[in-house]
């Protein structure tokens, strides 16, 4: 009895079901399969990729340096130009959705203002509109305003981001106490004086999470950017290595060096993100919990 | 000062139903002026949309006498389009399978990452939820070249055994293709979000039921279970619209699959392909409509299902 309360009372003292250790080292080998696959073959050049032999272990050539150079000049660099434009993408929108959102959802939370409940019932409804059934009429109304194939096409709709507000206004409700407000007030500081250091230090941890969140749908965005842009230099890298993959299948053999681009280019493109998550671990783990929870 | 105490949360209907008279201008503009940004964005990028869809969807160009209203013609036309039926059939058929199948895996692996704590198991959760950070598109072009003759593994892995490999990626296994995929990207991402909720529940319950004789597998069960119940909930709206607006990893097998996924697999790419292969936008737009109003029912559907489970909408 009293060592399984231990664990949860802080001692940590390890919990070890061997068995299903086992069968978890098992799924983390599936779930690692397609990046081990990738690490291996973007090592190889074309004889190695296409020369038979283990495709889940290296040659005897392993050359990242050269095929990192081939991916960074080909085409004139377009790939480095895809990453670039993918990260302008997911900060920008990423940036921008999370202060809507968080402005957002604190006066959901916080204020009682006319039609505030049916306001909220919208947005919780707009969760369910699926979010490419509006891309075919942006198209449209951007394209009137001459705003298709501009880096706008993308940003401004990757604004929008409903789950975003419902996530803050849960966290803002519970994180944060009406007479903490109140007693700024008394104090004297004004409504946007106390959001700002009051309420948004207590929201952190939500805000971090949904800065996560509209960041990654932004990074990972594909239909939308297909569809908004036509000049491949605006392209963010998803779109970017669809249309490799595209040309390579297009002509099989002829596309031998892009496949190995496209490899190490998948590769390439995830390790931001990676990196933000781990890096970003101890403080988006607590703000995922809410959207859970209640 | 008296207005201080008006602001803070009332407790009960009467309370509430007094105060209501009494708040001040000074609240309503505070609170729009906090909501209103993303009310904008939200009027521009939603409903204006939303509305302009439907606008166009009641109409249709011709090549003789141009455009002309037609009410719902576009949306007959869908219901009785092969290519939009079949491809509402396929995603119907594919979250029947793919949305269980992702949350019984998220689900187990949640409770083992919740009972099991030593390091190895906190890699493990890091492990599995790493494909959530992968785009889709760079997900399916990664799996595509593991089901690829020429690059993946499979032929070498069967071979050992003396066996063919299986073709993910012909017609007749292109939904088992599909699946692994789906399974592999977002069943981390489910993971996590129940692993949070069960984290936040509070561990003397545990010790109760432990008092009261019940084993591992009945507090899972029993307890785990139902006290996360609004969080699969949540999970399971989510992935079901994702799901039946599925797009990205189809479209990108397209190119390894010739032939075996055609332009109007998924009603989203059948959809993409009127509105800007065909530049038909009145009837790629109906069907957009039409699928949405299929995920509205399909969601509304679940949620009445439901109802005495979740507390989140």
């Amino acid at each position: 009895m009293t060592d399984h309360t231990s664990v949860r009372a802080g001692t940590r003292r390890p919990q070890r079901y061997l068995p299903m250790q086992i069968l978890l080292g098992f799924l983390v080998i599936y779930f690692l399969v397609p990046f081990w696959w990738v690490i291996v073959n973007s090592s190889k050049d074309a004889p190695g990729l296409f020369g038979g032999g283990n495709t889940l272990w290296f040659t005897d050539q392993i050359d990242y340096i050269g095929n990192l150079k081939q991916l960074f000049t080909y085409d004139g660099g377009i790939y480095l130009r895809w990453i670039l434009n993918s990260t302008l993408y997911a900060i920008a929108g990423g940036v921008g959705a999370t202060v809507l959102a968080v402005m957002a959802g604190y006066g959901f939370a916080k204020y009682r203002f006319a039609a505030r409940r049916f306001s909220f019932a919208v947005v919780l409804g707009a969760l369910m509109v699926p979010a490419t059934a509006l891309v075919i009429p942006t198209f449209i109304m951007f394209s009137r305003l001459g705003l298709t194939n501009t880096v706008w096409a993308v940003i401004l709709p990757s604004l929008l981001n409903p789950f975003g507000v419902y996530l803050m206004h849960v966290y803002a409700r519970d994180a944060v106490p009406d007479e903490l407000l109140d007693a700024a007030r008394v104090d004297g500081a004004g409504e946007v004086r106390t959001f700002l250091q009051i309420a948004l230090p207590l929201m952190r941890p939500a805000v971090v999470t949904v800065l996560l969140l509209s960041a990654v749908a932004s990074w990972n965005n594909y239909f939308l950017p297909l569809a908004m842009l036509s000049d491949n230099r605006l392209f963010p890298v998803t779109v970017g290595l669809g249309l490799w993959q595209g040309i390579a299948s297009a002509n099989n053999s002829g596309g031998t060096s892009l496949w190995s681009l496209i490899i190490l280019g998948s590769l390439v493109s995830v390790l931001p993100l990676i990196i933000a998550f781990f890096s970003l671990q101890r403080h988006w783990r607590g703000g995922l919990s809410v959207g859970g929870l209640r | 000062m008296t207005l201080l105490t008006e602001k803070r949360a009332p407790r009960t209907q009467h309370e509430k139903r007094k105060i209501r008279g009494k708040v001040h201008l000074r609240e309503h503009l505070m609170g729009w002026l906090f909501v209103g940004p993303f009310g904008v964005v939200f009027l521009a990028f939603l409903i204006a949309p939303l509305g302009y869809a439907l606008y166009l969807s009641l109409f249709q160009k011709k090549l003789i006498g141009g455009t002309s209203f037609v009410l719902f013609d576009n949306y007959v036309k869908a219901f009785t389009d092969p290519s939009f039926l079949s491809g509402v059939w396929f995603v119907l058929r594919f979250s029947l399978v793919s949305i269980p199948l992702q949350i019984l895996i998220a689900l187990a692996l949640a409770l083992i990452l919740d009972a099991v704590t030593t390091l190895f198991a906190r890699f493990s959760r890091l492990m599995i939820f790493l494909p959530y950070a992968i785009p889709t598109v760079i997900g399916a072009v990664m799996w595509g070249f593991l089901y690829s003759k020429g690059f993946g593994p499979l032929t070498d892995i069967f071979g050992l055994f003396g066996a063919t490999a299986p073709d993910f990626l012909s017609s007749d296994l292109i939904f088992y293709g599909l699946l692994n995929v789906v399974t592999w990207q977002w069943a981390g991402y489910y993971m996590i979000i129940l692993y949070a909720a069960l984290q936040g529940v509070d561990p003397t319950l545990y010790e109760a039921a432990r008092m009261d004789g019940a084993g591992r597998w009945q507090i899972a069960t029993r307890i785990k279970i139902p006290l996360i119940a609004p969080a699969l909930i949540l999970i399971l709206v989510f992935s079901l619209i994702g799901t039946l607006q599925f797009f990205n990893e189809p479209q990108i097998l397209r190119y390894l699959a010739a032939g075996t996924i055609g332009t109007d697999f998924t009603p989203n790419m059948y959809a993409y392909q009127q509105a800007f292969s065909l530049a038909n936008f009145n009837y790629g737009s109906a069907i957009s409509f039409a699928l949405g109003g299929i995920v509205f029912i399909c969601v509304y559907a679940f949620l009445f299902f439901t109802r005495k489970r979740r507390s989140f909408l």
